[in-house]
């Protein structure tokens, strides 16, 4: 731990999901201006498992080789698209990430990059959906905290479809600029993974 | 120039009327131009009277036919041949000589005359027996290989055959000696040019052809190519059609061999048909006819003495009985080069003119006699050993497992290795006993056996299966088998293969639950992967590909509805389902369009 320097980037996988994207406006553009940093890798579900049939030996490989997950994708009907609650399915499988013996994600880090299509005054308690994001997010930040990692706080775009040109374009940047600058878990100060008690993994 | 033109328009003109009758008739295409030679030859019509140079032109068309075949062949490929074109090549022409030398004398003949006589009717003609084994796709069987290896080896042969003839003389000629080793050291020459030239030049030259991007002139260099190397194995005394091969093999791994092929392949189909059609016009009727017993007998002996050193081969090579037959027939006749060697021997003073014209008709009469074997082979003799093959079936040991696998060729095979890889027991029955032994030996269990037959499937079990894959070839075979299935089983549930949409069409009016049409899956995979290559992400090509097939099923069973309607009536509902399909993809994409706009970004 105390060997990392501060500078050190974390490895980051983005599982990108989104069944359209050629039909994107944002994610489409937040996915193509984050491919390119040197310590991101870009993973398209969509675009690698078409089938939904999804290898699960091979997806698992690639989360050893990283610190940080980042699940970017719309939300869909208050949750995720399908294949990505396909790939959480089959690949944070029992004995690997959680249950007896599964470590493999421990001190990792978890975290969204999600739009909304409804605007952000929806996501709150007396909004119209009658709840907040961190809400809305909870099954996703409580499957982090079974596989023993950090869940961050969420990179969010509301009311995506009112965005301006303008709007979507500093959005994006302010996205690689959000990987750019992500901090390595291990030097995170008080990043402590939450417990969750040991019978109940 | 006049001449010319006639000649060229009889040819054409009795080719084009002579083969479709023939091949409509079942008799195939070398027949139908033999036939064609024979109207219009000196003993039919009389259009054509030169007979000995159209022969001679369109001996070219055997160098091209070498020659392509050459292409097909790389120096590695032939070197594994070795053995089968030494051994069978070997067996079959010093076997064939003997014999026919042992008839000559029995004919009361000298043995100069017979050896020479049996020298060159033990040559077959390597057009005659490729076009078959090329037109049906044979070359690639056992039988089609050794046939193959032998006339190759015949080619080969030919050469000491012609330096030999002289050593036959007693006369003045003997001093001509000397010739051989003048012969061997210009032959020797002549094959060191050709593989230099095939290894080093043609490159280069075809590329700076290829360069100029003129079709034409890459077919001229293609063609004079060949023709050079004709001319250059002729003055070396050698033969032409070997010189080509040679070439051939050389090309064989050059990036320009389909350009090549597809370049020569008319001028070799049309010359090998002026060939034909140069033999059947060259038989000489009058002495057929001043003769005929004689003849007749001698064409008879010919094929009788050559198909049983033959058989005698096929036994030693271990070729199967189905296969046996077809391989006697196709080189039981004589062939092209006994007409330059015996006139060679004339020339030589080893053979009087009139046993040259008598050999002649016997060599010509039996080459037309090959294509008709081959018929009766395909009519008579096959069917038997494709159905009682000298093969007994195996009885199938009722093991009580779930699944019987009928066909266990290309596709049943998967359909198996899946069902094996999940432990699931399958009784095998196929009836190509080739493809059992080659099989058995990675371990699949296979019953040899024709499916169609009740007592078989009794004996595999199908009283206790609960599935029945029929993934045989034969579409008559596969609809058979359902008929007796449901008949005798009804509890198995069929899962049928279909080979093409009519087959469909017949499994679909006997209501089989579950069947594939074996190429509409990757087909459609392929097209998939068309959308991605253009760049569609490859969800979307999938979810279009999976509409395609969701449309494609419900017009299969429009289709099926009115299938035994008029065709007009089946084109008009393709159409209309085409336009259906476009309309709701179309539709699809704006719906998802219109979900953006909604915000699901």
């Amino acid at each position: 731990m105390t060997d990392l320097q501060d500078t050190e980037k974390p490895k980051i996988l983005v599982l990108f999901a989104h069944p359209y994207p050629h039909l994107s406006r944002v994610n489409h553009a937040m996915a193509d201006a984050v491919r390119d940093l040197p310590h991101v890798t870009l993973h398209d579900l969509y675009e690698t498992y078409p089938d939904f049939h999804i290898d699960v030996k091979r997806e698992q490989a690639l989360l050893d080789k990283h610190d940080v997950v980042v699940m970017q994708h719309p939300i869909y009907w208050y949750s995720c698209p399908s294949l990505l609650k396909e790939w959480m399915d089959s690949v944070l499988e029992y004995g690997w990430a959680y249950g007896s013996g599964g470590v493999a994600l421990q001190g990792k880090e978890l975290a969204q990059a999600v739009s909304t299509g409804g605007p952000d005054d929806a996501y709150r308690a007396d909004g119209y959906n009658g709840m907040t994001m961190a809400e809305l997010l909870r099954p996703f930040e409580r499957s982090a905290a079974l596989c023993g990692m950090t869940y961050r706080t969420p990179f969010l775009l509301q009311g995506a479809r009112l965005k301006k040109p303008a709007e979507v374009t500093a959005h994006v940047a302010a996205y690689r600029q959000w990987l750019t600058d992500y901090p390595h878990p291990k030097l995170c100060p008080g990043c402590d993974v939450p417990t969750v008690p040991a019978t109940d993994r | 120039m006049d001449g010319l033109l006639l000649n060229a328009v009889i040819y054409l003109a009795a080719a084009v009327i002579a083969v479709p009758i023939a091949k409509r008739l079942g008799l195939g295409s070398v027949l139908g131009y033999l036939i064609a030679g024979v109207v219009i030859g000196p003993w039919g019509l009389k259009l054509i009277t030169d007979v000995e140079a159209i022969l001679h032109f369109s001996e070219f068309g055997v160098v091209l036919l070498l020659f392509v075949i050459g292409l097909e062949l790389n120096p590695r490929r032939l070197w594994q041949m070795r053995w089968p074109i030494l051994g069978l090549g070997g067996g079959q022409v010093a076997g064939s000589t003997l014999a026919l030398t042992a008839l000559g004398i029995l004919l009361g003949w000298p043995w100069p005359v017979a050896l020479a006589a049996g020298l060159g009717l033990s040559l077959s003609s390597t057009a005659i027996a490729l076009q078959p084994l090329t037109e049906r796709n044979l070359l690639t069987t056992p039988g089609g290989r050794s046939a193959f290896s032998i006339l190759l080896f015949q080619d080969i042969a030919v050469i000491p055959m012609l330096a030999l003839l002289p050593l036959l003389t007693f006369g003045p000629l003997a001093a001509e000696q000397g010739e051989g080793w003048v012969g061997a050291a210009k032959a020797v020459a002549a094959i060191g040019i050709i593989i230099f030239g095939g290894r080093f030049l043609t490159r280069p030259l075809f590329r700076m052809v290829a360069d100029t991007n003129l079709r034409e002139i890459f077919t001229a260099v293609a063609l004079l190519l060949v023709m050079g190397i004709a001319l250059l194995m002729q003055l070396a005394g050698l033969s032409m059609a070997l010189g080509a091969f040679l070439a051939g093999v050389l090309l064989a791994e050059s990036e320009y061999r389909h350009e090549l092929e597809t370049d020569i392949e008319p001028f070799k189909g049309l010359l090998l048909g002026l060939f034909f059609t140069a033999v059947g016009m060259s038989v000489d009727f009058g002495l057929l006819l001043s003769q005929p017993v004689r003849v007749l007998a001698m064409v008879l002996g010919l094929i009788v003495a050559k198909a049983i050193v033959l058989l005698a081969i096929a036994r030693f090579a271990r070729l199967q009985w189905s296969q046996t037959w077809l391989f006697v027939f196709l080189l039981a006749q004589g062939g092209e080069f006994a007409f330059v060697l015996f006139g060679s021997a004339a020339s030589f003073g080893i053979m009087d003119a009139e046993t040259v014209a008598l050999l002649t008709v016997v060599v010509a009469l039996s080459m037309a006699t090959a294509p008709l074997l081959v018929v009766l082979n395909d009519r008579l003799i096959e069917p038997r050993f494709v159905q009682v093959s000298d093969r007994p079936h195996d009885i199938p040991e009722d093991e009580g497992n779930p699944v019987i696998v009928a066909g266990f060729g290309r596709f049943g095979q998967i359909v198996v290795r899946l069902l094996y890889a999940n432990r699931i027991g399958v009784t095998i029955l196929d009836h190509d006993s080739e493809i059992i032994d080659t099989l058995r030996r990675f371990d699949f269990k296979v019953f040899y056996g024709d499916a169609t037959r009740l007592d078989l499937l009794e004996a595999a079990g199908a009283a206790k299966a609960k599935v029945l894959v029929v993934a045989v070839d034969s579409q008559e075979a596969s609809l058979q088998l359902v008929d007796l299935a449901q008949k005798h089983f009804p509890h198995l549930k069929v899962i049928a293969r279909a080979r093409d949409l009519p087959h469909a069409m017949e499994l679909m009016n006997r209501k089989v639950p579950v069947i594939e049409r074996e190429t509409f899956r990757s087909a459609l995979h392929l097209g998939e992967e068309t959308l991605k290559a253009l760049g569609q992400p490859a969800y979307a090509a999938r979810q279009k590909a999976l509409m395609f097939r969701q449309h494609n099923q419900a017009l299969l069973e429009q289709l099926h509805a009115h299938w035994d309607e008029d065709m007009d009536k089946r084109v008009t509902l393709q159409r209309q389902a085409r336009a259906r399909l476009q309309q709701n993809l179309e539709a699809d994409e704006k719906a998802q369009e219109a979900a953006r706009g909604l915000g699901w970004d």
